[in-house]
């Protein structure tokens, strides 16, 4: 069963901060450790501040797994942004369009148990990231 | 936007960063510290975020970049409080602290960043001898 939580709309700074909070706060509502918490939140950081530097603005969807096999939490974060004309090399560490790290990408695929990217050229993104309690 | 005050305490500078910084004002912080440094010639720099709970590339740079940049501009810098969530979190982000001191809590990071000064002075005062002294020599 997955359940909706939260969504949040996200615009501008004020919302990257907003959207990290929430889905730390049903994190740990979900029962996720302080570290998943980390985890988890600086995933979501992360590609929230992907969609106001890239896509102007998008959405965080906050959900809860609840299969009796697998329970824990799904982010979804979409835009209508430009898209991601190549989705392997923008998970590769250090790749760049906006001058800064290159780790946003990479880095969430580190900290999160799976990470999904469908993006389409002119249509937009949408990363779909994963994490179980253990 | 937030803004973070930075307090001079005898000769170092304190920034206690305590509630959420979106981008903006984290970016406006270190142009406050830099300028601080530059205005008050603070002699150390301490930053405490054992209130931060979520340091993700965009902030774990901008730390880094004030401690590089605050040694560039003379004053040793020194983190202190990163919780342990966090440090757990960056490390696996794959950010790279080099150059950044820290310590454990704000009474250590103090007298680290004593010892720091005082060993910064040593080396400064022994530079300036040596100068003196090759002078000298050569006069
Ligand atoms: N939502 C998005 N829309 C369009 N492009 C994106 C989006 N998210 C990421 N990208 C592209 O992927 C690259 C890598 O992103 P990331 O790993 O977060 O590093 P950084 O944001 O530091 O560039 C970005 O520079 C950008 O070109
Ligand atoms: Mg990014």
């Amino acid at each position: 069963m997955r359940q909706v939580l939260e969504e949040v709309a996200v615009r501008n700074n004020t919302d990257i901060v907003t959207a990290r909070n929430s889905v730390r706060t049903h994190a740990k509502q979900i029962g996720f450790g302080l570290v998943d918490q980390s985890r988890i939140a600086t995933a979501v950081s992360e590609l929230a501040r992907n969609i106001v530097v890239y896509a102007k603005s998008g959405k965080v969807e906050i959900a809860k797994l609840n299969e009796d096999s697998k329970k824990g939490i799904e982010v979804v974060c979409e835009d209508n942004g430009p898209g991601i004309p190549d989705i392997e090399q923008a998970m590769s560490e250090g790749f760049t369009t906006g001058g800064s790290l290159g780790m946003g990408m990479p880095g969430t695929k580190k900290l999160m148990d799976a990470m999904d990217v469908w993006s389409e050229a002119g249509k937009g993104t949408r990363i779909t990231i994963r994490k179980f309690l253990k | 936007m937030e803004r973070i005050p930075v307090l001079k305490i005898s000769d170092f500078l304190i920034v206690t960063i305590q509630v959420a910084l979106d981008d903006e004002s984290a970016l406006k912080l270190q142009e406050d510290i830099l300028e601080e440094i530059a205005k008050t010639k603070a002699k150390g720099l301490l930053i405490d975020i054992t209130a931060v709970d979520i340091v993700d590339s965009f902030m774990g740079r901008m730390i880094r970049d004030i401690a590089r940049m605050a040694r560039l501009m003379g004053p040793p810098t020194i983190v202190v409080g990163m919780q342990p969530a966090v440090a757990i979190t960056l490390v696996e982000l794959g950010l790279k602290m080099t150059g950044v001191s820290c310590a454990l809590n704000l009474e250590k990071g103090l007298l680290m960043l004593k010892e720091m000064v005082e060993a910064k002075e040593r080396e400064e005062r022994t530079l300036e001898a040596e100068e003196t002294e090759g002078y000298e020599a050569g006069a």
